[in-house]
């Protein structure tokens, strides 16, 4: 009789080990999928931040005298480059962003920089940039979710803090302008 | 998802498994009815093992060639390959091959064995008659049959059924042009007719492998898509006009069909349309698109 208990009580702790084990790695799997995610955003960033200075060549070549927004822009540029933590990094390519949106602003006033081939493909390969950070973006948050969904459901909500997991942040729009609804108006 | 992706991998081998025991089976059967013993077998063994290899690695490029898909780069048409690539960067996938088939009807399908080895085809029609975001849709929707290993099992069906529809075509001309006359007597009739009964079912069985595959992964492939592009309106649209678009996809075949993301046989009603068609109504999948809206 006292055998079987222990037989029991053995039994029971190995089952509770088992799904701690199986648990435990699921949840590694997909934190360092999350992560990767979170890397491949910077990749699509410093693309970006590799097309700008040759932007500025260019525009530089029409628009003598903008001297003070091509200084903005470089110095956005580096901010954005040496960004260290999450948070900041969000900041610095906000800005980055704003700046740029102010130099394709200037760029309006200069009729031949705008018919230049050069700048044309640049503004191309820019926006098209833009969507990939976009993009990538959006699998980070497909991954996050993910993780999430698994930290939170029972019984793992139970022991993952006691593992060491936390929730991941999603990727969302710090930009108070960008949530408004653009209004148009004729 | 992942479960989708084991079951994939699972059926794959469950698929060429069969596919090696049937052409066995009919290479014995050859043998038997013909008087060539052992070497209907042995030739059996020689095509299946080759033809199983080449569906898993060559599939894709047999599929793109039969479809008169051309390889593109990024210079070639930068919409369309931007639109791959940042669909493949949401989805997290390498980016695949880009094909473009020279066709005016509205068609596209993907093929390769894994995410790592895939292409994805458009004909030129729906590059050009598709809107912005329905051509998102599409290219999302056929992302996910990447993503879900839906290609591996596809790609390898293309092959398979070929090779059985032509083997069982092979075996009954060999029977009406009097291969097997010096055996009437030895090992009797039954053998023949299961024989010849097994050579007309052959098509069919290859026909509804081919279906028991393909109907299910599209309603999944168009959720997944959806989930891509979070704007299942744009695959919902893009349907609609394919399935209104009448033009028949120039180099389809029977062994191709089930790839599309459309019946590319155009909107020609048959009497077994239904019951032999590879793509569940683009009705019920436009209902089912716009239920997630």
């Amino acid at each position: 009789m006292e055998n079987l208990i222990l037989w029991i009580v053995l039994g029971v702790i190995a089952v509770v080990a088992l799904w701690l084990v199986a648990v435990y790695n699921g949840l590694i799997k997909n934190k360092n999928q999350t992560e990767e995610a979170w890397s491949d955003i910077d990749v699509q960033l410093k693309r970006r931040h590799n097309l700008i200075p040759n932007l500025i060549e260019t525009v530089k070549g029409y628009a003598t005298h903008e001297r003070e927004l091509f200084e903005r822009v470089t110095e956005a540029r580096s901010n954005a480059m040496n960004a260290g933590s999450a948070e900041e990094k969000g900041k610095a390519e906000n800005m980055l962003t704003d700046t740029l949106k102010s130099l394709f602003a200037v760029a309006e006033n200069y009729p031949d920089l705008k018919a230049s081939e050069n700048f044309a493909k640049l503004q191309d390969e820019l926006s098209d940039t833009e969507n990939k950070i976009q993009a990538s973006r959006r699998f980070y948050n497909s991954n996050a979710r993910d993780f999430n969904i698994k930290l939170q459901v029972f019984p793992t909500n139970m022991i993952a803090k006691k593992l060491g997991f936390t929730k991941k942040d999603f990727f969302e729009i710090e930009d108070k302008k960008e949530k408004e609804v653009p209004t148009v108006k004729f | 998802m992942y479960n989708q992706i084991e079951s994939n991998k699972r059926k794959t081998i469950i698929l060429i498994v069969i596919f090696i025991a049937f052409v066995l089976f009919l290479g014995w059967l050859f043998g038997e009815l013909y008087n060539f013993g052992y070497f209907g077998l042995l030739i059996a063994v020689v095509i299946s093992v080759v033809m199983s290899l080449t569906g898993y690695y060559k599939g894709d490029k047999i599929a793109l060639m039969s479809s008169g898909a051309k390889e593109i780069k990024k210079q070639d048409n930068p919409y369309v390959y931007r639109m791959v690539e940042n669909l493949s960067i949401t989805a997290g996938l390498p980016t695949p091959r880009i094909h473009i088939i020279n066709d005016s009807a509205l068609n596209a399908f993907a093929c390769g064995r894994d995410p790592e080895h895939a292409s994805v085809a458009l004909t030129t029609g729906i590059i050009e008659k598709l809107e912005n975001e329905e051509l998102e849709g599409v290219i999302a929707h056929e992302l996910s049959h990447i993503k879900n290993y839906d290609i591996r099992i596809m790609t390898i069906v293309i092959v398979l059924v070929g090779i059985i529809a032509l083997m069982a075509d092979f075996m009954l001309r060999a029977h009406f042009f009097g291969f097997g006359n010096r055996n009437r007597d030895s090992k009797g009739g039954a053998l023949m007719i299961v024989g010849i009964v097994l050579m007309i079912l052959s098509p069919f069985i290859a026909q509804l492998i081919q279906l028991a595959v393909s109907r299910k992964r599209e309603f999944l492939a168009d959720a997944d898509g959806a989930l891509l592009t979070r704007y299942p309106e744009g695959l919902a649209s893009a349907l609609e006009k394919i399935s209104t678009d009448a033009t028949p996809v120039k180099k389809a075949s029977n062994a191709t069909a089930h790839l599309y993301i459309a019946n590319p046989f155009g909107t020609k009603k048959k009497i077994f349309s239904k019951l032999f068609s590879t793509h569940p109504p683009a009705q019920e999948r436009i209902k089912a698109l716009r239920g997630m809206a």
